[in-house]
């Protein structure tokens, strides 16, 4: 069921819209110092030396700090430990950070960061995967003894015997681009020694505050309670906070901790975009075949993603991509193999969607030549394939346990945007044959399927689709477990915390909203506290859409353990046992609701009586498994279903992209705060538009070109068209809360949906991301073939 | 050499001069609504308005605002912390997640209603081109617009009715008469 309209609530709204909200560059301390970043003109290279002492005579600089400054441990990463807090032996790529300079102002720190003085002995660099898997290839790491960072398979079925089932063979070669996650606000830390204790506080601007407790704690070479990371408003993220944002409250952590003053770092976007991991680009081979009653009989992938000079999560990121290579589709043959690669360019690591908006903008296209070769429309042949009920994934897991909505969402989408009516009326629309061949309708756009500006006939007109399923939180990647405190007060108000993190996403709101639900009580009475990695236990990070399943799985449990407290507490004096006590409107009822406490008297009594009214509570995610050698496995505790529609136009002298309209529908499970589940779904679809047709990293020579907001060009509102989000609610039993995922989910499909699009307008396919287009072919000769 | 920041009179030390003014806003004067993210005036974070028009201060300096009006966005609810309808409309529609691009939003937001009290959704989207958001889609940040333009139209109303006659009730001088009586209640 869809869900109506309502206003959104977000505990930090009014901060946001006052300017009062203090972003990690907001905040002032006494005797700050500043610090900045060095980097080296190389790509690749040994270094021998680096020289700082003209630097540090520089007027108010007060220390150069190096790798030979650091009293821990100077390498670091959740998988590979090769990511340097500065580079050491190496200059791996052109992001490379050899120091900081450390000045009484940052103007000071930056004018003298030029005077450090960098010898090296540059090194042949390797800059494309391929070439970095050849065996006479220059080594990024030595001591790794190959280019290669991992591999992961899927092996079921036969696959030979699998296209020998096949009548028609699709083959293709895709490519995807680098991208930026360009966050407005870009990496900033403050580090604060703390007088008393001298526990280093850190205020950064991160999305795992415990691995950037753990990162600063073994460069300091000290325990993990002597470094406290306070919850800072965080300026977006989009999975590129972590390693990157750790590493720079390493850095800081560091010089504060050496110089004993709050120190600052706070980054220009150049240097941002110049260090901080990408989204993978990815090579992949895919070859599906189908038979003529328009079913798979087998897909087989080779995916080779860039991984840049670091480890990161790789690993990681490529796993997804091979549980979710054949998209929502069930496949019974499936030889996949996936490689991550180093190389000198930039670091690639997570970023929202997760190495699925790379497989989704292949498949989601592969399955429309499939049904154009079968015969059948696209949505046909989906129906054909498409998961449901008790379906078997590519890894072996029967979906069940959940509602399977993958029809369910299709079909919203398809009855809202009247697409199939729509999709006749696509330039290409009118005449679709099993043929390759670019065919144009000579027909005028239909202006009354056109739900944003009128168009003229110099615009071809196409609509697309393209959906998705996904594995929820982080499946068999990694430990998967949260907290969260309930903590009533004498007075009936609450504090609340969880180990999610606030990313801007409105994570505090959504356990909010979520407490507030199962305890009965109006939500003015919470106020959910600001996270400190001393008080919370370690959750994990706050990425792979698991903020609101897995937070608030262990916000509903606390609320039901304070609940069973309170009932026990009260269920003499409301003449009744404790499973009978209800919690609503704000009261303790019993069975009759003319028995019942006022919340607030009722926690007043309990301290009374000497019984705290406090919870612990911790979800743990269902099992799941993998096996490494055949790809086979639960892979996920449970999946979410997306699709996503939109309408464009295309001008044929100059080929610019117009986007009409998009529409989506998600099961979210629940939606806690559907205002702010909107906002997740827009937010995703204008991403994934950048994705498609304008975001690029350039980086000729393993230089980034695009340095800034000019040059690399994410979308203005005047890029998107107005959106419509549908919510569709099946609540997930192995959800406490009943809500599932949704950031990423709104991420992973807009492209390929457009991608679909630009494709019934022109008939031409765009097997490489970003999409660009040029003048339009006149189609004189297909015309002819056509009418 | 003096300012006006927010309806207060400031008086410019002669070393501030040269400073940038987002720097200035933000370190000498607390106001760190304005934000910092690109330094090259790309992306419309640091907007703040000056004389009413939405400018992106971030390449500015201190001397270039002498005798200038800024509002920043500390200076848009009411002194008893009362939202501004276009503040509130933010909220209500779920326009604002990490918040960084609020700030600006809202101001040019702010200014662009002063002129053009009855929007299409197209001009509004026009009007926010400039500004920067990598959460939202900007979806619901035009409902917000859109929600709170009829408070925009009331302010008009209120002033026509309040002015001469024989002044024209379109056009760039009633315009300015809006703003000017905006910015005096």
């Amino acid at each position: 069921m869809a869900t109506t309209e309502t206003k959104a609530w977000r505990n930090d709204a009014y901060a946001k819209v006052t300017g009062k909200a203090k972003f990690t560059d907001d905040l002032k301390f006494v005797n700050v110092l500043h610090a900045v970043p060095v980097y080296s003109d190389f790509v690749h290279a040994r270094i021998k030396a680096i020289d700082a002492d003209i630097a540090e005579k520089a007027p108010g600089v007060i220390r150069v700090l190096t790798a030979k400054d650091v009293p821990g441990v100077n390498r670091f990463g959740q998988i590979i430990r090769d990511f340097r807090i500065f580079a050491d032996d190496k200059i791996r790529y052109h992001g490379d950070v050899v120091a900081i300079v450390v000045a009484e102002s940052r103007e000071a720190a930056i004018r003298a960061a030029q005077l450090v003085k960098v010898d090296a002995t540059p090194l042949p660099a390797v800059l494309d995967p391929e070439e970095a898997l050849k065996p006479d290839a220059v080594l990024v790491h030595e001591n790794h003894g190959t280019n290669l960072i991992n591999t992961h398979v899927v092996r079921r079925g036969n696959i030979e015997e699998g296209f020998k089932q096949a009548d028609f063979i699709i083959e293709e070669k895709f490519q995807t681009q680098t991208v930026e996650h360009a966050y407005l606000e870009t990496e900033a830390a403050v580090c604060v020694p703390r007088s008393t204790d001298g526990v280093i506080e850190v205020y950064g601007s991160m999305q795992h505050p415990f691995s950037t407790r753990r990162f600063v704690a073994a460069c300091l070479g000290v325990a993990l309670s002597e470094v406290e990371i306070i919850g800072t408003p965080m300026g977006g993220g989009f999975g590129g906070k972590d390693d990157t944002a750790a590493i720079v409250c390493a850095r800081t952590g560091l010089a504060a901790k050496l110089l004993n003053r709050p120190v600052k770092m706070m980054y220009r976007r150049d240097w941002s975009i110049r260090e901080s991991y990408k989204r993978h680009p990815y090579r992949v081979h895919y070859k599906m075949g189908v038979n003529k009653e328009g079913c798979i009989t087998a897909v087989q992938c080779k995916i080779i993603a860039d991984a840049g000079a670091y480890c990161s999560v790789t690993p990681w990121v490529m796993w997804r991509s091979t549980v979710q290579c054949c998209g929502p589709y069930v496949v019974e043959n499936v030889h996949c193999d996936t490689f991550g690669v180093y190389t000198n360019n930039v670091v690639t690591g997570a970023m929202r969607g997760f190495g699925s908006p790379q497989m989704n903008f292949i498949i989601e296209q592969v399955v429309e030549i499939a049904a154009q070769k079968v015969g059948i429309s696209g949505i046909e042949f989906r129906r054909r394939n498409m998961v449901r009920q008790g379906s078997i994934t590519i890894t072996g897991q029967k979906l069940d346990g959940h509602k399977v909505a993958m029809e369910q969402v299709l079909e919203t989408v398809l009855r809202e945007i009247d697409y199939e009516r729509k999709l006749a009326r696509s330039a290409l629309g009118g005449c679709r044959s099993r043929g390759d061949e670019a065919q144009t309708s000579k027909s005028a756009i239909d202006q009354s399927l056109l739900t944003s500006a009128p168009t003229h006939e110099d615009e071809l007109y196409g609509i697309g689709l393209a959906m998705s399923y996904r594995g929820v939180s982080l499946g068999a990647e990694g430990v998967d477990f949260c907290a969260a405190i309930i903590n009533a007060q004498a007075d009936g108000s609450i504090l609340l915390e969880c180990g999610m993190h606030e990313n801007g996403q409105g994570a505090e709101s959504a356990m909010c909203l979520i407490c507030a639900d199962e305890l009965g009580v109006d939500l003015n009475r919470i106020r959910y506290r600001r996270s400190s990695t001393s008080n919370i236990p370690d959750s994990g990070t706050t990425v792979a859409s698991r903020a609101t399943i897995m937070g608030g799985g262990a916000v509903t449990l606390a609320a039901r353990e304070l609940k069973q407290k309170i009932a026990e507490a009260f269920c003499g004096k409301l003449h009744c046992a404790p499973g009978e006590i209800r919690f609503k409107d704000s009261f303790i009822t019993g069975k009759s609701d003319l028995e019942r406490i006022a919340f607030a008297d009722g926690m007043r009594e309990m301290w009374l009586m000497q019984k705290f009214p406090f919870a612990f509570g911790v979800f743990k995610a269902p099992c799941v498994s993998w096996d490494e050698h055949t790809g086979q496995g639960d892979a996920y505790f449970t999946w979410v279903y997306g699709c996503q529609a939109v309408e464009l136009t295309v001008n044929k002298k100059s080929g610019k992209v117009k986007l009409l309209n998009a529409v989506a529908a998600h099961d979210v499970g629940r939606a806690v705060n559907p205002e702010m589940v909107r906002g997740q779904i827009y937010g995703g679809m204008a991403m994934s538009t950048g994705y498609a047709l304008h975001e690029e990293v350039k980086a000729p020579d393993g230089k980034i070109t695009t340095l800034n907001l000019n040059t690399y060009r994410i979308p203005r509102s005047m890029d998107l068209p107005e959106m419509k989000a549908i919510i569709v609610e099946n609540p997930d039993p192995v959800s406490p809360s009943g809500a599932k995922s949704i950031g990423e989910p709104a991420n992973e499909i807009l492209a390929p949906a457009i991608a679909n699009a630009i494709y019934h307008a022109t008939g031409v396919r765009h097997f490489s991301l970003p999409i660009k287009l040029g003048a339009q072919p006149e189609p004189t000769a297909c015309e002819e073939g056509c009418q | 050499m003096k300012l006006s920041v927010n309806g207060k009179e400031i008086e410019v030390q002669p070393g501030a001069m040269e400073k940038r003014i987002v720097e200035f806003l933000r370190e000498d004067l607390d106001l760190t609504g304005a934000k910092n993210a690109c330094d090259i005036g790309a992306c419309g974070a640091c907007t703040v308005l000056v004389n009413d028009e939405p400018m992106r201060i971030c390449i500015k300096r201190v001397k270039d605002f002498a005798g200038q009006r800024i509002l920043t966005i500390e200076g848009l609810a009411a002194p008893d912390g009362t939202l501004h309808p276009l503040q509130q409309a933010f909220v209500d529609c779920g326009a604002i997640q990490c918040g960084f691009c609020t700030p600006g939003m809202v101001l040019t937001a702010h200014a662009f209603l002063l002129k053009n009290p009855k929007p299409t959704r197209d001009q509004i989207r026009q009007a926010i081109f400039k500004n920067l958001c990598r959460c939202t889609g900007y979806q619901q940040i035009i409902h917000a617009i859109e929600k709170a333009a009829p408070h925009y139209q009331l302010e008009e109303r209120g002033l026509q009715a309040a002015s001469a006659p024989d002044k024209p009730v379109a056009g760039k001088q009633s315009q300015d008469s809006t703003l000017a009586g905006v910015e005096a209640g």
